[in-house]
């Protein structure tokens, strides 16, 4: 094994060194990068939009905070039907073909989105709620149909809802119980419980926000708010930052992908694009192996600039 | 220190010593720290990396101080804010100089010459950042962090970790993003720099119809052949 | 700087003004490196000289 005096020596034999002080252009970067960072800090400072609470969204729009509500207690709601790995929705899970990881890592995080959303914070909030304890016995005494039956009727008139003082109120209809139950989760969301019982979810410490950002994320206002910052998927938003900073550009090669059909459309864009991107950075790291990839920098002559003085012949 | 002719019995098979011995022959400090390189490197594109480096040095810093008042603190102390938004631009400068790296060891064809692992690190490096990143950006504890953990979640569960690496999960993240990811960057950057030293920086993309990757036989000039080298 | 971005479109392509001058500034950047003279070391002493060890 040869020495690294030796390899190097054998590498520049011919070739003239000349001085130069790796610890001064080491400390001359640190120290222009600090104040490039300075300057940039403190005349644009950096983005910090305030996040939603349940109880700011269910305050905000309330409408959208009971529909969403009712889906989740109706099963229908984005996390309720989203296969692993939150329940075994069929046909929900991305695929390609026989490619299915989402399938096969399983169901690890196991979410029923009525009783954890809406049933057992309404449980919590029944004490001493004589008016919703007996609301929660009549939904829950019903049967599977008649319960459905509820939901439909009661979702399709919150097409049309009203949001009066604080309350959401829909046409005359046969709702059973719903209406009720909906108007005291709405009151423990305003009131900020609902947050505090999503995430506490039996434990005093707690620091996984999986139930309250999933329900959050089954709503439109969230949404909303993201496509007023052009955060959405198809606009780009991986890409992009709220407010006016620049936001990760290094993402582009992962955004372009959920702007291009069919990916735009397609129910498995996130596989397939997760497995398009990893597909290329291997061949980036793969580059010297790649004929014409490893070729392109002897066609395109950038190196003549980079090494110009070399090829001006001023060697010895 | 000088190899012994004869290794005493006493020495053979001892661990340390042979340890010791490979690193004087393969990272001599001469090398990990020269006063001398190649005269053909002139330019400013060998700048990038440093400034690079430079940048994640500002990360790491700005980050422990961050990491020290918590993670709330940022949020409601003016001062906080101030150094979150130092980190926030260390970060983008990091990305900035890193690709102009890439794009500058790309057309410089910097692989040759048995330097792929060099490379192959490199795009590693790049690719654990973005991860990095990623985690730093869905630890925030504001809208963007919700946004992005909401619409991430879908891509890590279609590739089935999801459960595993849950970016709802801000315990998780925030650990990753504070530890881990550091140790990693910070291991990746060290190996790839101790290979730029020990390999020396590559030689210019030979002129067509000169040999490109054998080294040139010694002159006749005993110059070049004694004394450090970058 | 909290006021959501203005975005240029072109075709498929949206971007924020912000991302556009990041990269703008990056290919600037990137050229004015390969073209912008770099000092040299040019001294007689160093092309001959070789440090004792």
């Amino acid at each position: 094994m040869s020495s690294t005096a030796d390899s190097q020596a054998r590498y520049y034999a011919g070739i003239r060194m000349v001085p130069f002080d790796l610890l001064k252009e080491g400390v001359l970067a640190v120290v222009g990068v600090a104040v490039l960072v300075l300057i940039l800090a403190a005349v644009l400072s950096a983005p910090d939009s305030p996040p939603v609470t349940i109880g700011s969204w269910s305050q905000a729009d309330p409408v959208d905070f009971v529909t969403t509500a009712t889906a989740e207690l109706a099963g229908q709601s984005g996390t309720a039907g989203y296969g692993p790995p939150y329940n075994s929705t069929a046909d929900a899970a991305q695929a390609i073909g026989p490619i299915a990881p989402q399938v096969w890592a399983g169901i690890s995080t196991p979410i029923d989105t009525a009783q954890e959303f809406v049933l057992h914070p309404l449980e919590l909030a029944a004490t001493g709620d004589p008016t919703l304890t007996s609301a929660l016995a009549a939904y829950k005494g019903a049967d599977a149909t008649q319960q459905q039956a509820w939901l439909d009727a009661y979702t399709t008139a919150l097409g049309n809802a009203t949001v009066q003082g604080s309350e959401v109120t829909v046409a005359p209809g046969d709702y059973g119980p719903v209406p009720q139950l909906m108007a005291s989760l709405l009151g423990v969301a305003r009131s900020g419980g609902l947050d505090a019982l999503l995430l506490e979810n039996g434990r005093f410490f707690q620091t996984d926000f999986t139930r309250p950002l999933l329900f959050m994320g089954d709503g439109n206002y969230l949404s909303n708010l993201a496509a007023d910052q052009h955060l959405t998927g198809d606009q780009w938003g991986v890409m992009n930052e709220t407010g006016s900073y620049p936001g990760q550009t290094w993402l582009w090669l992962y955004s372009v992908w959920y702007q291009l059909p069919p990916f735009n459309t397609a129910p498995n864009a996130d596989l397939a694009i997760v497995l398009i991107v990893l597909t290329l950075t291997t061949l980036l790291a793969l580059v010297p192996f790649i004929p014409i990839l490893r070729d392109i920098p002897r066609w395109i002559p950038v190196h003549r600039l980079i090494w110009r003085r070399y090829y001006r012949g001023s060697s010895q | 220190m000088t190899e012994s002719a004869q290794e005493p019995d006493v020495d053979r098979g001892n661990w340390t010593l042979t340890l010791r011995r490979f690193l004087e022959r393969r990272l001599p400090l001469v090398h990990l720290l020269p006063d001398r390189q190649p005269y053909f490197v002139g330019s400013w594109v060998y700048v990038f990396g440093v400034v690079a480096i430079a940048a994640l040095l500002w990360i790491v810093a700005t980050g422990i101080v961050l990491v020290f008042f918590g993670p709330q603190w940022w949020h409601v102390s003016n001062i906080g804010h101030f150094v979150n938004a130092l980190h926030f631009w260390s970060v983008q400068i990091f990305f900035v100089f890193m690709v102009l790296h890439l794009w500058g060891q790309y057309f410089a064809a910097s692989w040759r010459d048995g330097r792929a692992p060099t490379w192959l690190i490199g795009v590693v490096i790049f690719g654990v950042s973005v991860v990095a990143t990623f985690t730093g950006y869905v630890a925030q504890q504001n809208f963007d962090a919700q946004w992005i953990a909401i619409n991430a979640k879908d891509a890590m569960n279609a590739v089935g970790v999801g459960a595993f690496f849950n970016v709802l999960n801000f315990g998780q993240m925030y650990g990753l993003h504070i530890l881990f990811f550091p140790i990693a960057v910070g291991t990746l950057v060290a190996v790839h720099v101790v290979l730029v030293r020990v390999r020396g920086v590559v030689k210019p993309i030979d002129p067509p119809g000169a040999q490109a990757t054998e080294p040139k036989s010694p002159t006749s000039e005993p110059q070049a052949s004694q004394g450090p080298v970058a | 700087m909290d006021a959501p971005a203005t975005y240029l479109s072109w075709g498929f392509i949206l971007i924020s003004i912000p991302n556009l001058l990041m990269i703008i500034g990056m290919i600037v950047l990137f050229i004015l490196a390969l073209v912008a003279p770099f000092p040299h070391e040019t001294d007689e002493k160093g092309a001959k000289g070789r440090r004792d060890d």
